[in-house]
Parts: C-alpha cells; sequence; structure tokens
C-alpha cells in the first residue's frame, strides 16, 4: 500500500513537473529574447549568446515611440476607468437591487445587445465619431477611444450585479425606515460595503484599453504618435518590421506584462468567485 | 407581458379626460392645466425641439433615407481651368446613418408623448384626489429617491445608445444594401436590395464562392467552440485535480506556475506563441535540438489545414487551461467527501469515481458557464487573428483562410475589404447563433432564475 501511495504520488509530481515546464517556458523564451544581444528575427538557436539591456533602452528613442504609447494608454485608462466604473455601478446597483416596470425588458434588451459582435458596429462608430469631429486630431482621437470604451461600459453590469445580489435587502430596509433616501443608501449604506466590487471594476476596466486591439487600431489609423501600446507591439511583428524591431518587441512585451500580470492577480480571486458564486446561486 | 401595461399608457387614454389625450399631441398640456409649470416647460421644449428638428433636417433625412441617394458623384470638365472636378454627388453612407438616427429620435420622442400622457393624467387623478401636485423642486428630489433608476439609468443608456444601438441598427440594415466595394461612398451610390446577400451567404439560390466560404467557415466555428471548450474545461480539471489531490506538495507553486500565463496579456502570449510556431521558431529549433527533426527539417504549423487547426487548439488549451484551473479549483473542494469514500467501499478504482462523480458533479454546477465559454468561443477573435490570421489562405473561400471562424472573416470583410453588407450579413447571423446558445443557457441557469436567493 505504502509503496503503490509513493508511485502515485511521484508519477502526479513528474507530470506536475512536465506539465509547468511546458508552460513556463514560451514565458521565458520571451524573457530571454527580449535581453538578446544578437539583432535580426529568427535565430537557429534558443538560448541567445549574448545578452544586453539594449532593447529595453530601443524602445525608448528612435523612430519607436514606447514611452509616448505608455502614456498614451495610461491616459486612455485612466479616463475611461473613472467614467467606467460609475456607469458600471450604476446599472448593477439598479438592476440588482430596485424594482421597477422597465427592469424586466432592460434586463432582456442588455442581453440581446450582448449577444452581437461587438465589433460588427465598429464602422457606424468610426463614422459618428467622425461626424463628432472627433477623429481630426490625434488627442481627439485618444479622447474618442475614452468615449467609445465608457460608451459600451453600460453592458458590463453581471459580476458586480451578482455582488449586489448577495447583500441582504434588510439592509436597505432599515435604512429606509431610518429615513434615508434611496440616493443615501446607494452611497452611505450599500458602496462602503462594496469596496473589494469596486476595486474589481476599477481594476478590470483599468486593463481593458490595454488589451483592446481592434477597436484602437481601427480607430487610431496611421497615427502612430498616439498608438496604445497594443496597436504598437502589434506594428512591431509587421513583416516590415519585424527583421529590426523583433526582439524589442519581446522588451515591450515583457515591460508591460509586469505592471497588468500585477493588477490581473490582484482580480483573480473575484474572477473566480464570480464565476463560482454566479453558478453556486 | 403586455406592452400596454410596461408603458401605462393604456389606461391612461381609457380613463383619462380630454386634457390627458390631448397631452398626447401638445406635449405638457395637463402639467400646464395642473399648474405644475416645470414639468410643462421641458415636456413643451421637447416638442418645440422635435418640431424643428423634423423641419430642417428630419423629413429630408427620412426621404433620403428611402432612395439612399440618386445623384451620382461625376465629373465636369472645367473649361476655364482645364481640368476635371468632381460634382458633388449624394452620400447614400450618411443618408442612412442620418436616416437611423432620425428613426431613432421619433422613437424616443414617442416615448416621451407618452410620457406626457402618463404624467397629465397621474395629475388628473391625483387632483381629484385632492393630493397636493409635485413641483419642479419635488420632481428634482425624487430623482435621488424613488426615481433613482432614472437617473442613475440616463448616463449609462446615453452612452450604449449613442455608441451600441445606433452603430447596431445602422449595420443591421446595411445587410439589407449592397454596400461593397463596388459601391463605396463618396464616389458610388448603394441601393436597397432586400434579402439578396442573405441568399447569396446562404447559398438559397444555388451555390455560390460565397456560400461556399459561409458553411464551412461556419461548421470550422462550431467545431472549434466545441473543441476549445472541452478541451480547456477537462484538462484543466484533471489538473486542478492533480494540483488539489492529498498526497500533492507545493500547491501553491504548481498554481502559480501556471497562473503566469494567464496574468500576460492575452494579445502579448498570442503573439508570441505566433513567433514560437513560426517555421524558423522556437518549437521547430527545440525539435531539432532533441534530434526529432533533421537539421534542415522543418514543420509548417500554419501551412496545412489541418495541422493549423490542431495548433490552434493547442495553444488555445495553453491558454485555457489555467482558467479552467482557477474557476474549477473552488468548486472541486466543495464536493461532499463521502460520496468518494462511499465509491471507495465499493471498490471503484479513480477512473470511476471521476467519470461517475467527479464530472456529473462538475458539469451539473458549471452548465452556465459552459455554454457563456462556448459562445465566447464562437466569437474568439484574438486567438485565430494574432495567431494565425486564418490561414492557410485558399481560393476556394471568398477572403478567408482555412481557420478563419465567422468573426475573423466578418473582420477581413469590413476592415480590409469594404464588403460591409456582407459583414453585416455574417454579424446577423453570428447573433442569430449566439440568441440560440444563450436561450439554452438562461433556459438551464438556476442563478438567473432565482436571482434574489441571497436576497431574502
Amino acid at each position: 500500500m505504502k509503496t503503490r501511495k509513493f508511485i502515485a504520488n511521484s508519477a502526479a509530481h513528474i507530470t506536475l513537473a512536465v506539465l509547468s515546464v511546458i508552460w513556463v517556458l514560451p514565458i521565458i523564451f520571451a524573457v530571454l529574447t527580449s535581453f538578446r544581444a544578437e539583432s535580426g528575427s529568427y535565430k537557429t538557436y534558443i538560448i541567445p549568446k549574448a545578452f544586453t539591456f539594449a532593447n529595453y533602452i530601443g524602445l525608448f528613442e528612435g523612430a519607436l515611440n514606447y514611452g509616448r504609447w505608455f502614456s498614451n494608454t495610461l491616459t486612455v485608462a485612466i479616463f475611461s476607468c473613472i467614467v467606467s466604473t460609475f456607469l458600471v455601478l450604476c446599472v448593477a446597483y439598479v438592476m440588482s437591487r430596485l424594482r421597477f416596470k422597465m427592469r424586466k425588458p432592460l434586463l432582456s434588451v442588455a442581453l440581446v445587445l450582448g449577444m452581437f459582435p461587438g465589433f460588427m458596429a465598429m464602422i457606424a462608430v468610426y463614422y459618428i465619431l467622425k461626424g463628432f469631429g472627433l477623429l481630426e486630431t490625434g488627442q481627439f482621437k485618444l479622447f474618442a477611444l475614452v468615449l467609445v470604451y465608457s460608451g459600451g461600459a453600460g453592458l458590463m453590469f453581471y459580476v458586480p450585479k451578482g455582488f449586489f445580489d448577495t447583500i441582504p435587502k434588510t439592509l436597505d430596509e432599515a435604512s429606509y425606515l431610518d429615513g434615508a433616501t434611496k440616493w443615501q443608501t446607494f452611497t452611505r449604506v450599500i458602496m462602503p460595503l462594496s469596496k473589494p466590487i469596486i476595486v474589481y471594476v476599477l481594476i478590470t476596466s483599468f486593463l481593458a484599453p490595454w488589451t483592446d486591439f481592434i477597436l484602437a487600431k481601427v480607430i487610431l489609423g496611421q497615427d502612430r504618435d498616439y498608438y496604445t501600446v497594443a496597436v504598437g507591439l502589434w506594428t512591431m511583428l509587421e513583416k516590415e518590421y519585424l527583421q529590426y524591431y523583433y526582439t524589442r518587441f519581446f522588451a515591450g512585451s515583457v515591460l508591460i506584462s509586469i505592471p497588468l500580470a500585477t493588477l490581473f492577480l490582484l482580480t483573480q480571486k473575484f474572477y473566480a468567485e464570480s464565476v463560482g458564486g454566479a453558478v453556486k446561486g | 407581458m403586455n406592452f400596454k401595461e410596461v408603458l401605462g399608457i393604456g389606461e391612461a387614454f381609457r380613463h383619462g379626460n380630454l386634457i390627458t389625450r390631448l397631452s398626447l399631441l401638445i406635449l405638457g398640456l395637463g402639467s400646464l392645466v395642473h399648474r405644475q409649470i416645470g414639468r410643462f416647460v421641458l415636456f413643451f421644449a421637447l416638442e418645440l425641439g422635435y418640431i424643428l428638428y423634423m423641419l430642417t433636417v428630419g423629413i429630408t433625412s427620412v426621404r433620403n433615407m428611402i432612395t439612399l441617394g440618386l445623384v451620382e458623384q461625376g465629373e465636369v470638365f472645367n473649361e476655364a481651368k482645364g481640368i476635371y472636378e468632381y460634382s458633388l454627388g449624394d452620400n447614400s453612407m450618411l443618408f442612412l446613418l442620418y436616416g437611423v438616427i432620425t428613426i431613432l429620435i421619433t422613437l424616443s420622442f414617442i416615448c416621451f408623448m407618452m410620457g406626457s400622457v402618463r404624467c397629465a393624467y397621474q395629475a388628473q387623478v391625483d387632483s381629484r384626489a385632492g393630493k397636493k401636485l409635485p413641483g419642479i423642486l419635488q420632481d428634482v428630489k425624487s430623482l435621488f429617491d424613488y426615481n433613482i433608476h432614472k437617473f442613475l439609468l440616463t448616463w449609462p443608456m446615453l452612452g450604449l445608445i449613442i455608441f451600441t444601438v445606433t452603430p447596431l441598427i445602422f449595420m443591421v440594415t446595411i445587410a439589407f444594401t449592397n454596400y461593397d466595394r463596388n459601391h463605396q461612398p463618396p464616389g458610388q451610390l448603394f441601393d436597397w436590395v432586400g434579402f439578396a446577400n442573405f441568399s447569396d451567404i446562404l447559398g438559397l439560390g444555388g451555390s455560390s464562392q460565397l456560400s461556399n466560404t459561409f458553411w464551412p467557415v461556419l461548421i470550422w466555428t462550431l467545431v472549434w467552440a466545441f473543441f476549445a471548450t472541452f478541451s480547456n474545461y477537462i484538462l484543466g480539471m484533471l489538473l486542478a485535480i492533480l494540483i488539489n489531490r492529498k498526497g500533492t506538495r507545493l500547491k501553491g507553486m504548481w498554481r502559480f506556475f501556471f497562473m503566469l500565463s494567464i496574468a500576460m496579456p492575452a494579445f502579448i502570449t498570442l503573439l508570441t506563441m505566433r513567433t514560437v510556431f513560426h517555421n524558423n521558431g522556437a518549437f521547430n529549433i527545440l525539435l531539432r535540438a532533441l534530434n526529432i527533426l533533421g537539421p534542415l527539417e522543418t514543420i509548417s504549423y500554419f501551412g496545412d489545414p489541418l495541422l493549423s487547426k490542431i495548433t490552434v487548439i493547442m495553444v488555445n488549451i495553453w491558454i485555457g487551461v489555467p482558467f479552467t484551473l482557477l474557476i474549477t479549483t473552488g468548486i472541486l473542494k466543495n464536493i461532499p467527501e463521502e460520496l468518494y469514500e462511499a465509491a471507495e467501499v465499493d471498490g471503484a478504482n479513480k477512473f470511476v469515481t471521476f467519470f461517475k462523480i467527479t464530472l456529473p458533479y462538475m458539469i451539473f454546477i458549471t452548465t452556465p458557464y459552459l455554454i457563456t465559454q462556448f459562445t465566447g468561443n464562437i466569437n474568439n477573435f484574438n486567438v485565430i487573428f494574432f495567431l494565425t490570421n486564418g490561414e492557410p489562405l485558399t481560393l476556394d473561400y471568398y477572403i478567408a483562410g482555412k481557420t478563419d471562424l465567422l468573426i475573423t472573416w466578418l473582420y477581413k470583410l469590413t476592415i480590409t475589404n469594404k464588403d460591409y453588407n456582407l459583414g453585416s450579413v455574417i454579424g446577423i447571423l453570428s447573433f442569430v447563433l449566439m440568441a440560440v446558445c444563450s436561450l439554452l443557457t438562461y433556459r438551464f441557469t438556476g442563478s438567473y432564475k432565482d436571482e434574489e436567493a441571497f436576497q431574502k
């Protein structure tokens, strides 16, 4: 019995070790390549012959404008994060804790809207923005990105709504009995209880502009100075640039992944809970 | 639910007096009669604004939307300058867009008309009962109290109407036009064609290159969604079991290793994977170093349709399994231990307990998650776009490669090829696909039917 257990445990650990290697290797490969001193794209070996920081430094000089891309994305992310969080919390709170005539119909409409492929309407968005005159200059384009990201935020209410659903209704009733208005109940009773979900919404809406590619590409077009990091990194792997920027692409990716990964790891608890919680209900 | 009940206008019309009924045409009349001046001013301003809009722009744009423009942009020879000049033609695209916007404005105006009637009826009932009618100050205050949903929902809905609803309706109308790359405003006009695009793509009028693209792409989309969903699900669950089993040590470390890959932004991991599976990429080099491939041999992962599809699913496993690990870990701990003990007593081995206890339990709990994963995979743009971009390309298909999903085909049709009408049809068809899947989800989800379970 003891030997059987030993064999089972060893087998499990060996399998896990092999799988971990498979999962970690590509990341190590990316990190190694980001420090590779040899220029050019693909090599006949994996481990670089010499190491250098030049790829990281190179991101900030010459034709590449990584610092600029970073600050563009940061600006867009901060503004759209503030606006989206406000909008998402509004919808989630109303849909979860208030009962009114149009509630069910509105929930159905939200469901239907969510089923259309997101960027099907991108061309129309593009022309609406053009109609507003927001595609004239680069700064306006960034403003347009903030508008579009936060404009769609109203549909992202499911996870926070699930959270609000779990707060006992008696709290609201007690607050009304004490003479509070619904607004006061919302801001002074429910919001202080909802700090974790507010943090979750803040982080997820902050992350969205960093990882969105398609919309940013369509709106920003050829305006390289106003690219976001995602669009910029993607262009570095285009055929005409691949030879020059291959190693710098990895440097840029590693650089951006560190803060984003940290933020993501902060939200993963909620992520697991939201799915687990919603289905457990 | 009865439509009239939702709007509450039927009752107002049946029992309302003349003033109430007239409020439909003269907005705010009821409020004026009952001395609610603030409401009257708002309603009347809205009506004035709407009439002004319709007279100046609205009526023309509806007319233009019906014709979609008659005058094509032409070239006129300017003898004085000795050059060809462009004469200004109609822009079908803008005509359609303005038409859609006018219709939406009209619809919201109709809502205000009904609001006016309801308002008047409320005032009529309240004043007959001798209640004091609310003034504008109380109205504003009520927005922070019993009408708070109106205040809180206005802002998100404004954003959604401008950036989601209007564009969507516009794109849906385009599906019924011939707005393709041969009909590009402002140079050319496009026109209404009814269901012609739908029958072309579905191959109703005999098979064409379009329908020969659509059906295989649709089938691959479903096959992909099936394999992508279930491979991730089952492998992720096995991994979670492996990490959570009693004998395994360093659980946190193993979990961290797998977590690393999902912490990185998806487009970065996908672009990295594209370089890894390049002909001269890291994976082929690794195979050569291990002597599995000869020094000059290469495997072209995205060159062969079948191999390309398998590679995509494999990479998707690499990306998706940690997500399943994240989600299932918690649920696995909730499976009652007694079930396993009883099974062990009955002499069941590990495989039997997995298929008879773990899997049924997990599927029971996570069915909604599975279905959202499935619909998410149908629209999984990122994996295909960044990894293969549809390659390998084929001449049998219209602007699509063998690994293109409906959603990436839609992208190519609209962004690259400017066949907006075809893209719209694909969008509508994927919507139908999604709707069917989602309907199934909500039929079987407990959390939707009993969403107040925790509030009691």
